[in-house]
């Protein structure tokens, strides 16, 4: 790790380049907000067109509790969908790779449910199911979003089994249910946990549309929120909204990562550090 | 020429004690054609029997990694039998067959320990991690991997990998331990160490080995009998036996007798190779 440079300066390695992955983009980010906070003074923008981080930070503060529960709304459906997600997910890929009828008979559909713009089809199951129970539909339309990349990659993971090994299991006379359990499954782990990744952002993406177009009905989520401060051209509260929504979505990132790289660490490449 | 050499074998199944022993498997008129019409191999004969080390020699495409994988249950031949006759027949009619499979790879499952892995066909077959403990530990211990038992694939050299798939063949007690080019991937000072491990665990257990290779030295350091096929069709063209005691170690490599096992073998594989397989 203490490669060096020609000009002797010692490269960056090891825990230099963990400290320094936390503390240049949080320098960068001061910086960012110091200029926006000084151009939009020097210029007078108005408030309601661009507000200064101070003013944001403010309506955060201020607005703490509505906001606060609005975010735990949302981040109560995008969870409950992305388990959902999971299950179903997990559920059709041992369906499909357990039996081909299963997947050359349901295979297109769940690509049509995937390429159909989520937006068009909230109205639908806003009506059958959102009337008295807009929650219901938030979770319906934020898991269809969620559970295709679950589905495609663990399909694909489970397809990937090296095939000596699958000689193995079948010379030791494996049943079907030992093959899943001990070699289908850990197999495809990689490829379910990289679908996951995916798969936790785009519920929150799914939670928010379906927010968005089920509009007041639901009248607690952070897109809501959103929407809400815009009527009320309250654009400082629209950001702090946005802020929280990001934050959302950053911790699902990390938090599934780290899920990831705790389940890999032993024995995929893409966990273990190279030792050269 | 192929008579003198069949004779020879069969001096050399007799052993010393005389008496010829009855075929462990029996392989009679074995014919593989894939669906595209490919003859893998074409009216195979061939007597293994009880104990003995027999390679089964031949260039690529030969069908000799076929021919291994059916005699494992690993497909079926398009004619002819493979007859373990010395077998008990489960209730579903398949032969026990009792055996151990060595992949050219070492065909570990990556997620797993070294422990786990050769755990594997006991935990198929229904034992339980504890009752299954001390084979494991004993058969780590054969091929000398004991200090590495809780450690991943990845962190294992070639050679060691293919130790424990060695391992894990041998976790189920086979009487017949089959192996696919397992050293073909190794460099030459591991495939030596393993070749020698190899014919040391042999004499102790006393198992029968079927070993495909396409190295005419390491058919004859390690065999009792060599038989040798050529390609398209795959056939086996003639059976050479390796009169030489065991145990052989580095200094029977540099002895006359090796050198000359080894000129007959080539001789008869070019042999092979230049007949026009029909």
């Amino acid at each position: 790790m203490e490669t060096e440079h020609a000009s002797g300066a010692p490269v960056t390695g090891g825990a230099t380049s963990r400290v320094a992955r936390i503390v240049v983009p949080v320098i960068i980010g001061i910086v960012f907000l110091g200029v926006w906070e000084f151009l939009v003074h020097w210029l007078e923008v108005p408030k309601f067109v661009l507000p200064p981080p101070s003013k944001i930070l403010d309506a955060l503060l201020t607005d703490y509790a509505t906001l606060g529960a609005s975010m735990w709304n949302t981040l109560q459906i995008t969870i409950a969908a992305f388990f959902v997600a999971l299950v179903f997910g997990v559920t059709g890929a041992i369906l499909f790779t357990q039996s081909r009828l299963f997947e050359i008979s349901l295979f297109p559909y769940a690509v049509v449910l995937q390429v159909t713009p989520i937006v068009s089809i909230a109205p639908f199951i806003l009506i059958w199911v959102g009337l008295d129970h807009t929650e219901r539909a938030l979770l319906i339309l934020a898991t269809i979003v969620a559970f295709f990349p679950i589905l495609s990659n663990t399909t694909l993971g489970m397809k990937s089994v090296d095939h000596n090994l699958l000689n193995l299991f079948d010379l030791y006379h494996a049943s079907r249910w030992q093959r899943l359990r001990y070699l289908q499954l850990p197999s495809a782990m990689p490829y379910l946990l990289g679908g996951m990744k995916i798969s936790g952002g785009l519920a929150l993406i799914g939670t928010v549309v379906a927010e968005f177009v089920a509009g007041s009905g639901t009248g607690t989520g952070l897109a809501w929120r959103i929407i809400e401060s815009s009527n009320r051209l309250n654009i400082p509260r629209m950001f702090a909204a946005l802020l929280l929504l990001s934050s959302l979505g950053v911790i699902i990132f990390f938090g599934l990562s780290a899920v990831e790289t705790l389940l890999l660490r032993k024995w995929h490449e893409s966990a273990v550090g190279r030792e050269n | 020429m192929a008579n003198t050499v069949s004779v020879l074998a069969q001096k050399a199944a007799a052993g010393e004690a005389g008496e010829i022993k009855r075929p462990l498997i029996r392989i009679d008129g074995v014919s593989k054609t894939y669906q595209n019409g490919t003859v893998a191999l074409a009216d195979v004969k061939l007597d293994v029997r009880s104990g003995e080390f027999l390679s089964l020699l031949g260039p690529s495409g030969c069908g000799k990694s076929t021919l291994l994988r059916m005699i494992a249950g690993l497909g079926t031949p398009s004619s002819g039998v493979i007859d373990w006759t010395q077998a008990r027949y489960d209730v579903s009619g398949e032969p026990e067959r009792s055996l151990g499979f060595v992949f050219q790879e070492p065909t570990l499952m990556p997620w797993a320990t070294v422990f786990d892995n050769v755990y594997l066909p006991l935990k198929i077959a229904g034992v339980s991690r504890r009752d299954a403990a001390d084979r494991i530990a004993e058969v780590v211990a054969m091929v000398g991997l004991e200090k590495f038992a809780q450690h991943y694939p990845r962190e294992l050299s070639g050679g060691m990998k293919m130790r424990v798939s060695i391992a894990r063949a041998l976790a189920v007690k086979p009487r017949v331990l089959l192996m696919d080019e397992p050293f073909a991937a190794l460099d030459e000072i591991t495939r030596f160490k393993l070749n020698n491990d190899l014919l040391t665990l042999w004499q102790q257990q006393r198992w029968t080995v079927i070993f495909v290779t396409h190295s005419v030295y390491e058919s004859v350091y390690l065999s009792n009998r060599i038989a040798v096929m050529n390609a398209r069709p795959g056939r086996i063209m003639t059976e050479i036996a390796i009169d030489a005691p065991y145990p052989r170690d580095d200094s029977f490599r540099t002895s006359p007798v090796y050198n000359e096992f080894c000129r007959e073998t080539s001789a008869e594989l070019k042999r092979t190779m230049v007949e026009p397989g029909k």
